[in-house]
């Protein structure tokens, strides 16, 4: 039993970072019906912003924190600018396929930049482990579970109560009509891409910080699982993206532990194929029926 | 107020508009009937730029539209109802209205004219925390009006308000929009049903396949004999 809290414990930390990356794929999906596919590179070039800003500024975790995350949304909004903005009305295949060549740009710039072999880290946050009958609580999973949260609340607040949150989810149900209503639609979508590449990079600076492992190809992985958890979740849903990430964390982790670690991988791909199967709307979508 | 001079829009090779020019000045009610696939709508969306305008200008006082980017349209105090109402579903009643508001600044304002449209349709405020996307097909086009409103616009665009609703509602939805009128606010109004468009018109433009065929006071145009057979049921 003990062992099962303790895996569904590691879990959630593993999940509060899919969430995290899924976020913003499920954002840009619902404003641009994108499925950006460089956005796991994003969360890469995030965890690089913060290893400069950590290891060799010395700075505190929480400023570096920060600056990976202004850093990766202006590069997010660089990408939408440039790659994106462009083919507004070009087919969504050519898009798609701007998105991973935009994927493959980032990765071997990256190699390019810093080299293909994985750096350590900076360990700007001791660890501490605290026993709580028999149950392994690091400070560092708290601090990513805690991080985690606080970015999704912050986020949730934005879409939900301020002006321009208001004005992303009206642009994503009808861009025209709000055009019509005054709104600068490109100006929302490269908002868009700001935060979800903000959380991305939060994502990837926390991976960092626990895993202890940063390289140009970390983000392909979490980038998969990450769409997965928006896809399961319901994508274009932001709650979905959230409840996604989690589960598939916690199913990760709780595979890995009692079946197999070499399974690991296949897990989010097996949920996957269940999900369009079974529900291919995602846990909380549902379909609106048109009124007529 | 508004002046469309020798539109035309072209959708690759169908020609949905061939010269069109309308004139609505201040204040008036201007109706523009004609049958499905005339270019009614085409016309309207033309004044947002959301149609390829291949030659011809649209003047808003002296400001040309044809050279605005679609989103600055609104900040001249234009607003649109469009055919199918086009509701934000998965928001609010109010947070719809609060997206017309978008360019007003001054909250008080913001405030007053969400007052100004809750008296003009009580409905929306007794349903102003449910998601638009569940409200009845009248109550969506009671929405659409709605948020029109709330932008401080002084030319409402409206598309076919009538479509699909029971007659005592589109009798309902006329009687605000004869209101909204006496507010001092210009209607140009798309309409196939052209009985109830010609009893709050000044005046009205005929289109066929792309072209205005004929225009004038309300009384001439619906005491024409063609116009009678044609959109008057004989």
């Amino acid at each position: 039993m003990v062992d099962i809290l303790q895996q569904i414990i590691n879990g959630i930390s593993l999940g509060s970072i899919y969430a995290l990356i899924a976020l913003g794929y499920t954002m840009v999906y619902g404003i641009l019906r994108l499925i950006n596919f460089a956005h796991g590179d994003i969360f890469m070039v995030g965890a690089f912003i913060g290893y400069f800003a950590l290891g060799s500024w010395n700075l505190p975790f929480a400023l570096g924190l920060v600056i990976a995350m202004i850093g990766a949304s202006v590069v997010g909004m660089i990408i939408e600018r440039f790659a994106y903005r462009p083919l507004r009305t070009a087919p969504r295949i050519s898009l798609l396929i701007t998105a991973i060549g935009v994927s493959f740009l980032l990765e071997n710039l990256m190699v390019l930049i810093v080299g293909a072999s994985p750096r350590s880290f900076p360990q700007s946050i001791p660890v501490d482990i605290y026993n709580i009958g028999g149950l392994i609580l690091t400070n560092r999973q708290i601090i990513i579970l805690l991080i985690s949260i606080l970015l999704m609340i912050l986020l949730q607040f934005i879409v939900m109560r301020t002006k321009i949150g208001k004005a992303m989810r009206a642009v994503s149900q009808d861009k025209e009509m709000a055009l019509m209503l005054g709104i600068n639609i490109d100006s929302v979508i490269a908002f868009t891409f700001a935060l979800g590449s903000a959380l991305a990079a939060a994502g990837g600076v926390l991976v960092g910080l626990y895993f202890n492992k940063i390289e140009p190809y970390m983000g392909v992985m979490p980038g998969l699982k990450a769409f997965v958890a928006a896809v399961l979740g319901g994508i274009g849903i932001i709650p979905g993206a959230m409840l996604g990430g989690f589960i598939l964390g916690i199913a990760e982790i709780l595979v890995s532990a009692f079946i197999s670690s070499t399974v690991r991988d296949a897990v989010a791909f097996i949920i996957l194929i269940i999900i369009l199967l079974v529900r291919p709307s995602g846990l909380l979508g549902k379909y609106m029926r048109e009124k007529v | 107020m508004l002046s469309i001079k020798d539109l035309h829009v072209y959708y690759g090779g169908i020609k949905a508009l061939q010269g069109i020019n309308l004139d609505v000045k201040e204040g008036e009610v201007v109706a523009l009937i004609g049958a499905n696939g005339a270019g009614k709508t085409t016309t309207l969306r033309s004044i947002f730029r959301l149609t390829p305008i291949v030659k011809g200008d649209i003047y808003f006082y002296e400001i040309n539209l044809t050279k605005l980017p679609s989103y600055k349209i609104a900040s001249l105090g234009i607003a649109h109802v469009p055919e199918g109402r086009r509701v934000f579903p998965n928001m609010t009643v109010k947070e719809n209205l609060e997206m017309g508001a978008y360019l007003v600044k001054d909250k008080k304002v913001i405030e007053k004219n969400l007052e100004f449209v809750y008296n003009l349709f009580p409905r929306l405020k007794e349903r102003q925390k449910q998601l638009a996307g569940t409200l009845s097909g009248g109550e969506q086009q009671m929405l659409a009006i709605g948020r029109a409103l709330m932008s401080n616009a002084r030319l409402l665009l409206l598309d076919e308000p009538s479509m699909g609703l029971a007659p005592l509602l589109v009798q309902e939805i006329f009687s605000v929009l004869k209101k909204i009128n006496e507010e001092k606010i210009t209607l140009l109004l798309v309409e196939q049903n052209a009985n109830m468009a010609f009893s709050i018109a000044h005046r009205v433009y005929v289109m066929e396949t792309g072209k205005i065929v004929l225009s004038g006071p309300t009384e001439e145009i619906a005491n024409n004999e063609a116009v009678k057979k044609a959109y008057l049921g004989g």
